[in-house]
């Protein structure tokens, strides 16, 4: 009788916990779920989450996570989300591109947005968001060409998919156009536009690989790198604050790194901004208020999509005649009047 | 115990067993839940969050049908693969190289599977004997290794693994196998013929069990029938608990060692193959997810037993299912399944431990 008794009274507990479970989705929820690398990764994953916070802090909505350990969750996680009930479901990746398809097709009433993906033809419930990192990447490799000493800077990917190299297609498009200019000859090292190869760590979460990779490039003279790899990159950051941000600089990647990792602040030249948390609120704010409709969105840096940050701790290296002709470049990207490539 | 009596007659295991197969690795497994959620508790959150995300374990592993869908689709394998492992426990063989048998296997499958054009039922199983042939012969190196050069397998196979990883990520950029229009590793898609099916897609397309989990079960049977019953099972298991002994007896030892590991590699072949063919559909240079060194740890919960290593896969597929809703719904996050299974295997390498934890578990000696 007591063990019955028992077993009753934690059920019920459990049920009523259950019930709490249930009854917080009444509310509008958006749900992420993140690529490898995690969302603490001060970067990719981390920027496109921001998104999630603003929209909970701003508009009251519930949120959920899950991290992908490995391209095998994307499927399952991205199911677990719809059968959460959630309003928005947000897949942080390319490398997500078909599981998020897979799964708006199965489930025609889920809203879904992708980061990084762009359909053809258009899936009526998935937005895709792109961005246009080569403008801002431009500019980021002008400034490097004009502060390296050595005449070298690098740069390095995660893999060989086009939101990586579209950082590094600009970057190296950014110097090409500083040598035109100038006259100068500043070489970039880890990636070649013309031919679409160059220096990637094949994955997206190994720091000792970051560290690696720039202490390659540094060996080879370059004193500027742009690691485009999310968390790989704060391995080459902590090489450079050991060799000091004199000999190697480095540049950030979808956030502002001086801001996500205070700790490095020395280090960072600039960090070529790819403002997903800015689209991301939006998407869930167009889900909240019925405005959602499948199709493409892409961050430019006219509408602020993509940018790139301030020079922050070292804008004394950053003469400045050297800030407003990058300032008078993006001008010339934004009007059309500057080429890139 | 009037329960454990019936299991134990079920399966025909004499007590010993039972207390090893079944009891330890129950008590085990508690213990290292207990002790997670301790620490869910002492890293500052509330105990609400804690009892949420226990609750979110059960619930999404065994919860509905969706739950146990997804527990048995993780555990398919995990048990092909612990399979291997098994085996090679029992013929005194740590095989470290599941994780690149997986992935030779898989790869193998997965270009059979997209290149080859055959009626449905043949390119399923041409599929599944190749990815089974591409393990078995990956493992045989390692074998051929230990039993003429002495080299011992653990080296060999971590060896081995560090170049199937590269072997991928190499294959995987040929173009004959690269996807169109993708610069990243990345196979084309198998074809709907070499898909194995999935069981439940009449009640849900979402839900993902599929005929690799039966074909899981069967091994699990055929396993158990070769180590306990036909003359290589035993010659495997004289090899494992004396080599010197076996010898002297008569036994091949590298006949029976090097059968050992290339049954070994046969399994995590199929693993390969059945998450190709059940789950995936194509290669990515990740695919392999690990699984290879999860099924490690599932071959020592099951205490190298068949049928225990169908138990511990079946509830290490429940801590990924159930670990996925304990993230979304208690917002607790995924490293605490890593940090569990850790505890697991911890307990389970230390069965005096639990013995002393739970001394009305087993009779005194």
């Amino acid at each position: 009788m007591k063990l019955k008794t028992i077993l009753k009274l934690t059920s019920g507990a459990f049920a009523g916990l259950l019930l709490a479970t249930v009854q917080s989705a009444n509310a509008f929820t958006a749900c992420q779920v993140t690529d490898v690398g995690g969302v603490d990764d001060k970067s990719f994953n981390e920027t496109a989450w921001k998104g999630v916070k603003d929209a909970v802090a701003k508009h009251g909505v519930d949120s959920k996570l899950l991290e992908s350990k490995d391209g095998t969750d994307y499927e399952p996680h991205l199911n677990s989300m719809v059968s959460a009930g959630c309003d928005i479901i947000i897949a942080v990746g390319f490398l997500m591109g078909e599981a998020t398809q897979k799964a708006a097709e199965a489930n025609p009433d889920s809203k879904f947005t992708i980061i990084d993906f762009a359909y053809d033809p258009t899936v009526p419930n998935i937005l895709g968001q792109i961005f246009a990192t080569d403008q801002a990447a431009f500019l980021a490799g002008y400034v490097s060409a004009g502060v390296s000493k050595t005449g070298i800077v690098g740069t390095f990917g995660g893999i060989n998919i086009p939101p990586v190299t579209g950082f590094m297609d600009g970057f190296a498009w950014g110097v090409a156009h500083y040598n035109k200019i100038k006259g100068k000859n500043v070489q970039v090292l880890g990636w070649d536009p013309a031919a679409k190869e160059g220096l990637f760590t094949n994955n997206f979460d190994s720091l000792d690989d970051g560290r690696a990779f720039a202490q390659n490039l540094y060996d080879e003279g370059a004193d500027i790198v742009m690691p485009v790899a999310g968390p790989v990159g704060l391995g080459s950051a902590s090489l450079a604050d050991e060799l000091g941000s004199d000999k190697l600089k480095i540049i950030g990647v979808d956030g502002d790194w001086t801001t996500t990792d205070p700790a490095r602040k020395d280090v960072y030249l600039t960090s070529v901004l790819k403002n997903m948390d800015v689209t991301t609120l939006s998407v869930i704010e167009m889900a909240k208020s019925g405005d959602f409709s499948g199709g493409l969105t892409v961050g430019t840096l006219e509408n602020g999509g993509v940018g790139i940050a301030p020079y922050h701790e070292l804008s004394s290296s950053v003469s400045s005649e050297l800030a407003s002709e990058v300032e008078a470049l993006r001008k010339g990207i934004i009007s059309g009047s500057i080429k890139m490539n | 115990m009037k329960i454990a009596l019936k299991i134990r007659q079920t399966f025909s295991v004499d007590k010993a067993t039972f207390l090893d197969v079944f009891i330890i690795p129950i008590l085990a497994t508690s213990l290292a839940i207990t002790v997670g959620l301790l620490l869910l508790l002492l890293s500052g959150e509330s105990y609400q969050t804690a009892l949420r995300a226990l609750i979110s374990l059960f619930v999404g592993s065994f919860g509905s049908v969706s739950a146990l869908s997804e527990t048995l689709t993780a555990s398919t394998p995990l048990i092909f693969a612990a399979l291997g492992i098994a085996i090679g426990f029992r013929a005194g063989l740590f095989n470290i190289g599941a994780e690149g048998q997986i992935i030779i296997g898989g790869l193998a499958a997965v270009i059979v599977g997209f290149s080859v054009e055959l009626p449905i039922l043949l390119h399923l199983t041409i599929v599944l004997f190749i990815g089974a042939a591409f393990g078995a012969g990956y493992a045989f190196i390692s074998g051929w290794l230990k039993a003429f050069t002495g080299a011992h397998e653990v080296i060999t196979t971590i060896m081995l693994n560090l170049i199937a990883f590269r072997l991928l990520d190499f294959f995987l950029r040929l173009p004959f196998i690269q996807k169109e229009g993708r610069n990243d590793p990345i196979s084309k898609s198998v074809l709907e013929t070499a898909e194995l099916p999935r069981l439940l897609s009449f009640i849900d397309p979402n839900l993902r069990i599929h005929a690799g989990f039966l074909l899981a079960v069967l091994a699990v049977v055929l396993v158990y029938w070769i180590i306990f019953h036909t003359t290589i099972g035993f010659e495997f298991r004289t090899v494992g608990t004396n080599i010197h002994a076996a010898k002297y007896a008569g036994v091949n030892s590298s006949l029976a060692v090097i059968l050992a590991m290339s049954a070994a590699g046969l399994c995590a072949g199929l693993a390969g193959a059945s998450q190709i063919s059940g789950v995936l559909g194509r290669a990515t240079s990740g695919f392999s997810a690990g699984i290879g060194f999860d099924a490690i740890a599932v071959a020592l919960l099951g205490r190298a037993h068949p049928i225990g290593v169908l138990f511990s896969g079946i509830l290490f597929g429940a801590l990924v299912a159930g670990g996925r809703e304990m993230q979304v719904s208690a917002g607790v996050s995924l490293d605490l399944i890593t940090v569990i299974q850790a505890l697991i295997i911890i307990f389970i390498a230390a069965p005096i431990l639990i013995k002393r934890i739970f001394p009305w578990f087993f009779p005194k000696t």
